[in-house]
């Protein structure tokens, strides 16, 4: 069956490592030269890029690795050749998948490997800012292209192309719902369940004019809310201004909205602002913080990678299930 | 011995049941033809023996086990599907190197001869293949494979009439070399003619006739004389069809003993004709079926 597998699943393999080796040249020839760097404002389509890149891969497993193991044999009726060699069903899925598994775990953890290294200046500069201007390796976005999250996202998708493959029997719907899904967990886990995978931190300081980093109002011009720094390197999940019995308040309080500068009112003048901030102290309002600091960077990537592996188990289990029932 | 033992099978297929209540023995050694009109279940009941499907209600047993129960009975039970699938992609050398990965009673010899003497080249990619040269790959797998069965699923549709003449005479080539039970469907009885010796009429999922060919040819009798009652005929003789005009009677009898009624023109019958009786009559006579081993 090894032999068959590989025989079957060597081109798509091997033409995304062959990729693989491309983006891992260009990686290591840009990467020496951001060392030691302060400003990385020129690398912003290249920190973009490998950010896309991991994304893409777990999508390019599921949708040209996992998917047409299943389907094209479906399609084509070789599932009745296969299937009536001396080789049950369940070792002919458990090679493929088994292959198809370490492939896609190697590939991303290949790429997650290099991408970290290369972008490991720049993340080190990040986890120091306390402003929005740099986006932290802990932060929802770059969070997934770092570190060994890829590897369970790889996982996944290709157990979620099998699976799917199985219920479709068609390579296209197949790969269309691979999509599908797998875009919607990319995007709902990070929005709604990494932020809960450790319990958040809180933290509550005084509003101090020179800390405050963003204003923002209604299309009215009412304030509806204020930023403070952030803790450095840290994922912040709401920064939000509470009044004394400890309340968010927004809209902010009317003895604010006439002190503070209007949008569009040209550039704020900084004792205005502190003294507009020193009224929301003087009335017990303060500026609270929910956050994951930047330390839990590697706790979250270990929970997140088991998320993505349990459910690849799931999938793996359903796929094992439903081929009994395969014709 | 029996090579293939069903019992009440029965498959259904979200709403429709392709096969009801089937029911049927075949015996070892043979080579069993399976006819009958489409829709008749024969597919479905080629699937389900080869472990490809499984049914619904009843039993089915082959060479003594459950189909596609483990590595033991896959081993023992060959199978080519109606479209005779190969892997387009892969050679015919890649082809015999699949067979032979995969199957620990495989028999490298005569799979490499059987190609030769095709003449078909090991290098050539399975999709350029012609319909007659892909189900002759296909079989090549099943045959050295070694099984004790082999289950044929239409496997000369496809083919032109010279491609099904040598496809046919080949199996039977290789059936006798190697003594293995062969099941092939097909909706021809004059391919079946060819190479069976043991024939299966499936109607409506129903075993309408069974037996030896060469039995059924000798037992069966086309009666013509003047127009009469069936009933009037001896207890022995069992009417698979009657037609009647004015003046005419045309009865289809099964016997064993001899027609001894001079008023009767008898003449036998072709195995073709015999089945389309058996397959356009199928209330008539049911009483008969039982009886038919």
């Amino acid at each position: 069956m090894t032999w068959l597998t590989w025989r079957q699943f060597r081109l798509p393999a091997l033409s995304v490592f062959a990729a693989l080796v491309l983006i891992g040249v260009v990686l290591g020839i840009t990467g020496p030269e951001l060392v030691g760097r302060t400003n990385f404002s020129d690398q912003d389509t290249m920190f973009g890029g490998t950010i896309l890149v991991l994304y893409l891969l777990p999508a390019v497993i599921g949708v040209f690795w996992g998917v047409p193991m299943i389907t094209r044999e479906l399609e084509s009726g070789t599932h009745s050749l296969v299937w009536n060699q001396t080789v049950t069903r369940k070792r002919w899925l458990a090679t493929k998948l088994g292959f198809g598994l370490l492939a896609a775990m190697v590939a991303a953890g290949l790429l997650g490997w290099a991408v970290s290294w290369w972008a490991s200046p720049i993340d080190t500069l990040a986890a120091a800012q306390t402003d929005r201007g740099m986006l932290s390796r802990i932060a929802p976005v770059v969070f997934g292209a770092r570190g060994i999250v890829p590897i369970g996202y790889a996982a996944f998708a290709l157990a979620l192309g099998v699976a799917v493959g199985m219920l479709l029997k068609r390579t296209v719907a197949a790969m269309a719902v691979t999509l599908v899904v797998l875009a919607a967990v990319l995007l709902l886990v990070p929005n709604f369940v990494r932020p809960y995978l450790l319990p958040p931190q809180q933290m509550t300081i005084a509003i101090v004019g020179e800390d405050i980093t963003n204003i923002s109002g209604d299309e009215t011009g009412a304030v509806q809310e204020i930023g403070v720094r952030n803790p450095a390197g840290a994922w912040v999940l709401a920064n939000e201004t509470i009044d004394p019995n400890g309340n968010v308040a927004s809209p902010l309080p009317d003895f604010v909205q006439n002190c503070l500068p209007r949008p569009g009112g040209g550039p704020p003048e900084r004792g205005g602002l502190e003294q507009c901030m020193a009224q929301l102290g003087a009335h017990g309002y303060q500026q609270r913080l929910t956050y994951q600091p930047g330390s839990r960077f590697w706790p979250l990537q270990w929970l997140e990678l088991a998320l993505f592996l349990a459910m690849t188990a799931l999938l793996t289990w359903f796929s094992f299930r439903r081929v009994r029932h395969l014709s | 011995m029996t090579v293939l033992r069903a019992q009440g099978l029965g498959k259904k297929y979200k709403r429709n049941w392709a096969l009801t209540g089937c029911s049927l023995e075949i015996e070892a050694g043979h080579v069993t033809g399976l006819v009958g009109p489409n829709g008749a279940g024969k597919s479905t009941l080629l699937n389900i023996a080869s472990g490809m499907l499984e049914p619904t209600t009843g039993t089915i047993e082959v060479c003594g086990g459950v189909p596609g129960s483990g590595p033991d009975q896959l081993a023992k039970v060959g199978y080519v599907a109606q479209s005779t699938p190969v892997y387009t992609g892969l050679t015919i050398e890649e082809h015999l190197r699949l067979g032979a990965h995969l199957n620990p009673r495989w028999d490298d010899s005569l799979a490499t001869k059987r190609v030769e003497r095709l003449g078909l080249d090991p290098k050539q990619a399975a999709g350029k293949l012609s319909g007659g040269q892909r189900a002759q790959l296909a079989l090549t797998l099943g045959i050295a494979k070694r099984p004790e069965l082999l289950l044929l699923d239409e496997p000369v549709a496809a083919l032109d009439p010279l491609a099904r003449r040598e496809f046919l005479q080949d199996l039977m080539e290789s059936v006798a070399e190697h003594g293995l039970s062969v099941v092939m469907s097909s909706h021809l009885v004059n391919d079946l003619e060819r190479v069976c010796d043991h024939l299966v009429v499936l109607v409506a999922s129903e075993v309408r006739v069974m037996g030896d060919v060469d039995e059924l040819l000798a037992s069966h009798h086309r009666l013509s004389g003047p127009r009469r009652e069936v009933d009037s005929l001896p207890a022995d003789q069992h009417v698979i069809s009657a037609k009647h005009t004015d003046r005419q009677t045309t009865v289809l009898v099964r016997t064993e003993a001899p027609i001894l009624d001079p008023a009767w023109t008898v003449a036998q019958l072709g195995l073709e004709d015999l089945v389309l009786e058996y397959m356009s009559n199928p209330v008539a006579t049911r009483p008969a079926l039982e009886v038919l081993r």
